[in-house]
C-alpha cells in the first residue's frame, strides 16, 4: 500500500455556509462548492440532448442518487454535530418526553391501584373491632 | 484497447470562432484531454472516454456510486466552468455520450438554430443561485406565541399544551417563511433577466439545520451582478428569520434547457 494514492481524492461535501456566503467572484468549480449544488445543475439542468448512449437520469437512478445523498449528508451532518432529529420525539424512535411522561403515569396508576387495595384491607380490619363492641 | 471501446462525452456547445483558444489544456471526466468538434459556426466541447467506464451499462452502475458521481460531476462542471470563463457556453447535461465525432457533427447541424438562439440568450450573462434558509425559532417568535412560564410543572397535560403551541408556532413559521420567500424571489427577479424557483433541496442534503424555503436561480446580466448581490444583501437586512446564501456565478445551466429541449 502506498500513501501517494492518486485515486483517493476526498471531496469536501458541505458548504462553508455562512450568511451571504459565496463561492467567489469568478466561475468556480473548486472543491469548496457544495456537491448538492453541482449535482442539482449537472444532472437536472443543462442542455438535455438525446445522446447515442441512453441513460435516463430522471428515472430510477436519480431517485437512488438522491436517497444516497440524503444518507451521506446525514452522516456528514452527524460528524459536525448536527443531530437534532435524534432529539426530536416525533422523528426519533428513542425514549421521548412523551413516552417518559406515559411511563410515569402508568407507574402512578399502578401505585394508586396498589394503594386502594391496601386501604380496603385496613378498613376491613378497622371494622372488625366495631362489630365486637 | 481498440477504438471500438471509446465514445464521445459532450460537455458543452459554444460558438465556433475561437474554439481552439477556449479548450486550452483542459482535462475531462476520464482524465482525457478536452477537445472540440467543429460544425459551421458552432463547436462542441467533447472528450474521448472509455466505454468500460462511460458506456451505458457502466453509467447505470456508476451513477449510483456516490464517490464516482461526485468526482465525475465535479470534473464535468470544471470543464464547463473553465469554458464559461472565456465566453458564452451552453452546458450539456452530464452523461450525454455519442458513439463518434460524426454523430456530434450531425447534432450541431440539425439543432443549429436552437443552439444559436440559446447562445444568444446566455451571452454576457451568468447564473446566480440564491437560497433562503428559514430559522424556525426566529420565524415562530415573529408571531405572538405565548412565552412559557418558568419552572412549569411537567405534567402530561402541560406537555401536550406545549406541544400544541409548538405546532401552531410551526405553522405560523411556515407561512411567514413562504411569504418572505415570495418577496425575495419577486425582488430578485427585478434585477435579473429571468429566474426560476427550483424545488428546495432536502434539508439533509444541504447539511443545514434550517430548512430551505427558497431555492431560486437567476440569469443576470454580467454588468448587473454587483447590483444583484447588493439586492441580496439588502434583502438579508430586511428579512427576519431568513438566512440568504448566494452561489455562483455558475455557467447558465438552468437557462439553456427550455430553449432547445423540444
Amino acid at each position: 500500500m502506498t500513501f501517494a494514492d492518486d485515486n483517493f481524492a476526498p471531496v469536501p461535501r458541505t458548504s462553508s455556509g455562512g450568511v451571504l456566503s459565496s463561492s467567489g467572484g469568478s466561475l468556480s468549480s473548486s472543491g469548496s462548492t457544495n456537491l448538492g449544488d453541482i449535482l442539482e445543475r449537472v444532472l437536472d439542468k443543462g442542455l438535455v440532448i438525446a445522446g447515442d448512449i441512453r441513460v435516463n437520469l430522471l428515472d430510477i437512478e436519480l431517485l437512488t442518487i438522491k436517497l444516497r445523498l440524503v444518507i451521506a449528508s446525514l452522516e456528514t451532518a452527524k460528524e459536525v454535530g448536527i443531530d437534532w432529529w435524534e432529539h426530536d420525539p416525533w422523528l426519533s424512535g428513542k425514549s421521548s418526553e412523551l413516552q417518559l411522561e406515559n411511563e410515569r403515569l402508568r407507574a402512578r396508576i399502578e401505585g394508586l391501584e396498589a394503594g386502594n387495595g391496601q386501604r380496603e384491607v385496613i378498613e376491613a380490619r378497622r371494622a372488625e373491632p366495631e362489630d365486637v363492641d | 484497447m481498440s477504438t471500438d471501446d471509446v465514445a464521445v462525452w459532450l460537455y458543452a456547445v459554444i460558438g465556433g470562432e475561437v474554439a481552439d483558444d477556449r479548450t486550452g489544456e483542459l482535462t475531462g471526466v476520464d482524465g482525457e484531454r478536452v477537445r472540440h468538434i467543429d460544425g459551421g459556426d458552432l463547436s462542441a466541447i467533447v472528450g474521448t472516454v472509455h466505454l468500460d467506464e462511460f458506456g451505458e451499462e457502466a453509467l447505470r452502475r456508476n451513477l449510483e456510486n456516490l464517490d464516482w458521481l461526485s468526482v465525475t460531476a465535479r470534473a464535468h462542471d470544471a470543464v464547463i466552468s473553465a469554458i464559461a470563463r472565456s465566453g458564452p457556453v451552453l452546458p450539456v447535461r452530464m452523461a450525454t455520450v455519442y458513439l463518434d465525432d460524426e454523430r456530434v457533427k450531425e447534432l450541431l447541424n440539425t439543432r443549429r438554430q436552437d443552439f444559436l438562439a440559446a447562445l444568444d440568450l446566455v451571452t454576457g450573462r451568468d447564473e446566480l443561485g440564491v437560497k433562503a434558509y428559514g430559522d424556525l425559532a426566529a420565524l415562530a417568535a415573529g408571531g405572538n406565541s405565548a412565552p412559557q412560564p418558568a419552572g412549569e410543572k411537567r405534567s402530561g397535560t402541560a406537555y401536550l399544551m406545549k406541544r400544541k403551541q409548538q405546532l401552531t408556532a410551526h405553522e405560523k413559521a411556515h407561512s411567514a417563511a413562504a411569504a418572505e420567500a415570495e418577496r425575495v424571489h419577486a425582488t430578485l427577479l427585478r434585477h435579473a433577466v429571468d429566474g426560476k424557483q427550483r424545488p428546495p433541496g432536502e434539508p439533509a442534503v444541504t447539511g443545514k439545520r434550517a430548512w430551505t424555503v427558497l431555492n431560486g436561480t437567476y440569469l443576470v446580466d454580467r454588468n448587473r451582478v454587483p447590483t444583484f448581490r447588493a439586492a441580496v444583501a439588502e434583502l438579508q437586512e430586511t428579512t427576519i428569520g431568513i438566512e440568504l446564501e448566494i452561489t455562483g456565478p455558475w455557467p447558465p445551466y438552468s437557462f439553456t434547457g427550455d430553449v432547445v429541449s423540444s
